[in-house]
């Protein structure tokens, strides 16, 4: 067209815009494929699988204990790698989640394609969901009642009857929680205590009145515990000897005690509305349940509460250490090459390793701190230690460590971005120089520190290595928060969703079975750092509405 | 108090000094930031409730001299001075002193508007707030009255409490000003207070200049010979740190009595 290069060469540098966009192309690939990979197979633990019936061909050795035929939900097919000579293609293999574990001893099946005749998914076929031994697959047949009575899974109230009979025990167990958990928890703490009064009393005789009076009260109390322990004997009781009976896919029969039963549904004769509620009030229950079967059933919701709360007191931890320290180094500090030397220390802390800061929170926190509190303040419970092993405040005080050069990392360079005009403007004013900071500076540089915190935020709810010695437990028989007296417990051990992947993924006996679950309970994880992060990040845009500046 | 500006360069006219007492003085001040010399041996006399202008190329110490009346430069590491400074009756550097009470009896007003990232309210009464008062009625009375001062109220009266920043850059200014005269002190500093600023928005800040000499002594730092012609009573010409002519604005422009004077004023350098 003219004496200019055609616009197709570019203008120079232009290669390097197309490299910059490729790595962050790259790496939003990378993040959102994870992403994609965890809510695909976090979400799918909570759809209804359909229930495959599956046939063998005549002869065929590969059903379980050489019956004709199994039940099972498909997991994956797959090439099988081992067995065969070199060279010979690769024959599929298909694995199957049988369930019925009491039955068959494990849940899940291996089997070579080749072996399969035909198969379907057949009707009426049932996932009975049990509070042990996992989920049964079979045909229900009939329920047993406790009078010997037998309900034909033909007869028209079946369902209704089954369903009764299940909500029935629910409630009865929910009872029964309530009994021996919150009232004979709250006397044995009731007990405890006096205990621990008595004894002191022991230690310096005093007012054998006062003994007397204790020693009426325990009684008192343990009155009211055999009260309450012969109520949950009642209501054990009350437990109904029902049976569902369920014709399983190898042909037996077994029977499943009602009273095991968490829930049951027919997923094959369910339509897409119907399994989209089941989908929905499964996550739900995770959500809101407490785990079974070591963890590998049933909700998180203690890891859950633990998480949340551990954060929020890391939080609550970091942000003044942080800020303080930050406007101590920015403000007030000298700035020589003491305060270089402070500030590259602080930027170095944030690549220690984590383990270290758990080790060092074990050392300091639990052992020094933790072991002084408890000879000064809870010599009387004494050698079982309160605040001398790791907890929930340990865990948060250890992860605030951890955390705090990220705050004051990012509460610095805030400061520093406050103006110079405003400053001057401020003492200008007659405002002393703390005035201005506290009155001007701060407000200006709230938004950049709560970037900090998001970071911190980030950092700690994910962090599991240091927690793993400084207070996280597989599982927490009791929540940090609850109705007892001081309500807050900071010296219990807590669950962490951190470490219920690990633990699920890496120390559970059934690793197949529990795999689901490390997907569910990562999205999980990661929903709660998000949702942690949009609140921080709520609060950090409305204050920036609040000062109209755009600047961090 | 009856001091004249008899005191400054010899050049200076007896018969042209300035009829009011001085309130700001100078003695043979001489000011450093760390090795380099800002100023040498100066010998002003600032008259009260009159505009005094400090020009003079970039460099020259104008601003240097400015933020000493109210010792902003303190704020710098390394500086020191020699000579006095003498606000009303006291030094400002006497001990018994405090900077804090003397930046309350001196307002400043700065070349870029630093509006607080606080509400219009809150920017005005800043100075009372931090001195403590809480007083509700005061306070009250105290934006109102500033904000008339600064030719600002009835501009921003219905949203007082909204942000400072949603403001103009000229209303931001103002705001400034407001806040600087909100504490009623004695003497009001303004750097170089419309440099950012267009001109519909400099002619309201010179108008008040007008206005505010009634009851403040004003020393505004410009880069503007108009601006200097226009409002100031007295004008100071400084060059290279020193003093070189301090005369009534209208000799300094009409009849000046240095040669570098002229020279500046009229374009030839600078």
């Amino acid at each position: 067209m003219s004496e200019h290069p055609p616009p197709s060469t570019g203008s120079p540098g232009e290669a390097w815009v197309w490299f910059a966009g490729l790595g962050l192309v790259t790496g939003l690939a990378m993040v959102l494929g994870l992403l994609a990979v965890i809510t695909w197979n976090g979400l799918g633990v909570f759809w209804p699988k359909d229930i495959l019936k599956v046939d063998f061909k005549e002869g065929s050795a590969a059903g379980i204990g050489g019956a004709p035929a199994l039940l099972g939900e498909l997991i994956k097919t797959q090439e099988r790698k081992m067995g065969q000579a070199p060279g010979q293609p690769l024959p599929m293999e298909w694995q199957v989640f049988t369930g019925n574990k009491d039955r068959y001893g494990q849940m899940f099946k291996y089997f070579d394609a080749a072996e399969i005749a035909s198969h379907s998914k057949p009707a009426g076929v049932a996932r009975v969901e049990r509070l042990e031994y996992g989920p049964a697959l079979g045909f229900p047949r009939s329920l047993n009642q406790d009078d010997g009575g037998v309900l034909p899974a033909t007869d028209a109230t079946f369902e209704k009857k089954l369903r009764e009979a299940i909500s029935g025990q629910r409630a009865l167990r929910r009872d029964l929680r309530r009994v021996e958990k919150n009232e004979i928890g709250a006397v044995n703490a009731r007990i405890e205590s006096l205990r621990l009064k008595a004894k002191r009393l022991e230690r310096n005789p005093g007012d054998p009145a006062k003994r007397a009076e204790i020693q009426r009260k325990i009684d008192a109390a343990q009155t009211e515990y055999e009260a309450l322990s012969a109520r949950a004997r009642e209501i054990r009781g009350r437990k109904s000897g029902a049976r569902l009976v369920l014709a399983l896919g190898t042909g037996e029969e077994s029977e499943v005690p009602v009273g095991q039963i968490v829930d049951t549904w027919r997923p094959n004769d369910m339509n897409a509305a119907q399994k989209t509620g089941h989908f929905l009030a499964a996550i739900g229950s995770y959500i809101v349940d407490e785990p079974r079967e070591a963890n590998t059933e049933g909700g998180v919701f203690p890891a859950i509460f633990g998480t949340f709360v551990m954060t929020l007191l890391m939080s609550l931890a970091v942000m003044p250490f942080g800020v303080v320290a930050a406007i101590y180094l920015r403000e007030y500090a000298h700035q020589g090459s003491f305060v270089r030397g402070v500030r590259i220390a602080v930027n170095n802390l944030a690549g220690v390793p984590s383990i270290v800061y758990g080790v060092f929170g074990l050392g300091f926190f639990v052992y020094v701190i933790g072991g002084s509190l408890d000879r000064l303040f809870f010599a009387d419970r004494l050698p079982s230690p309160t605040f001398g092993t790791g907890g929930l405040l340990w865990a948060a005080l250890t992860l605030a460590l951890m955390t705090v050069p990220v705050v004051i990392v990012s509460t610095e360079e805030a400061l520093a971005a406050v103006s110079r005009g405003v400053r001057e403007g401020a003492l200008a004013c007659g405002a002393s120089k703390w005035q201005t900071i506290r009155s001007v500076v701060l407000p200006a540089a709230a938004p950049g520190m709560l970037t900090g915190l998001i970071l911190a935020m980030a950092r700690g709810a994910g962090e599991v290595a240091p927690l793993m010695i400084v207070g996280v437990v597989k599982l927490a028989p009791e929540l940090p928060i609850d109705g007892l007296f001081p309500f807050i417990h900071l010296e219990r051990k807590f669950m962490h969703l951190g470490f219920h992947i690990y633990d699920l993924g890496f120390q559970s006996p059934d690793s197949e079975a529990a795999k689901p679950m490390v997907f569910a309970t990562t999205l999980l994880l990661i929903a709660l750092v998000v949702a942690l992060n949009a609140g921080a990040i709520l609060l950090r845009n409305r204050l920036r509405k609040k000062l109209a500046t755009g600047a961090f | 108090m009856q001091q004249t500006a008899t005191k400054t360069l010899e050049v200076l006219a007896p018969s042209e000094a300035p009829e009011n007492p001085a309130y700001i003085r100078f003695l043979r001040y001489h000011f450093w930031y760390g090795a380099a010399q800002a100023l040498h041996g100066i010998d002003l006399d600032i008259p009260e409730k009159r505009v005094t202008a400090l020009i003079g190329p970039s460099g020259c110490g104008k601003s240097t001299l400015l933020r000493n009346i109210n010792r902003m430069n303190d704020l710098i590491d390394g500086v020191r001075h020699t000579g006095d400074l003498i606000l009303g009756a006291h030094s400002v550097y006497d001990p018994s002193v405090e900077v804090i009470g003397l930046r309350k009896r001196v307002g400043m007003v700065f070349q870029k508007s630093n509006p607080f990232p606080k509400s219009i309210y809150e920017n005005v009464i800043f100075a009372l707030r931090m001195a403590g008062r809480t007083d509700r009625r005061l306070l009250d009375e105290t934006v109102e009255k500033s904000l008339r001062d600064a030719a600002l109220w009835d501009e921003v009266k219905d949203r007082l409490h909204e942000s400072a920043l949603g403001l103009s850059g000229g209303q931001q200014q103002r705001l400034c000003i407001a806040r600087a005269v909100a504490n009623r002190p004695e003497v009001l500093l303004m750097d170089e207070p419309c440099s950012a600023l267009d001109p519909i928005a400099t002619g309201k800040v010179e108008e008040l200049m007008h206005e505010l000499k009634k009851n403040y002594t004003i020393v505004i730092v410009t880069h503007n010979m108009q601006q200097a012609a226009r409002v100031s009573d007295f004008t100071a010409f400084f060059y290279l740190g020193r003093l070189v002519e301090f005369n009534p604005t209208a000799t300094i422009f009409l009849n000046p009595s240095q040669k570098r004077t002229e020279d500046y004023i009229s374009g030839r350098f600078g």
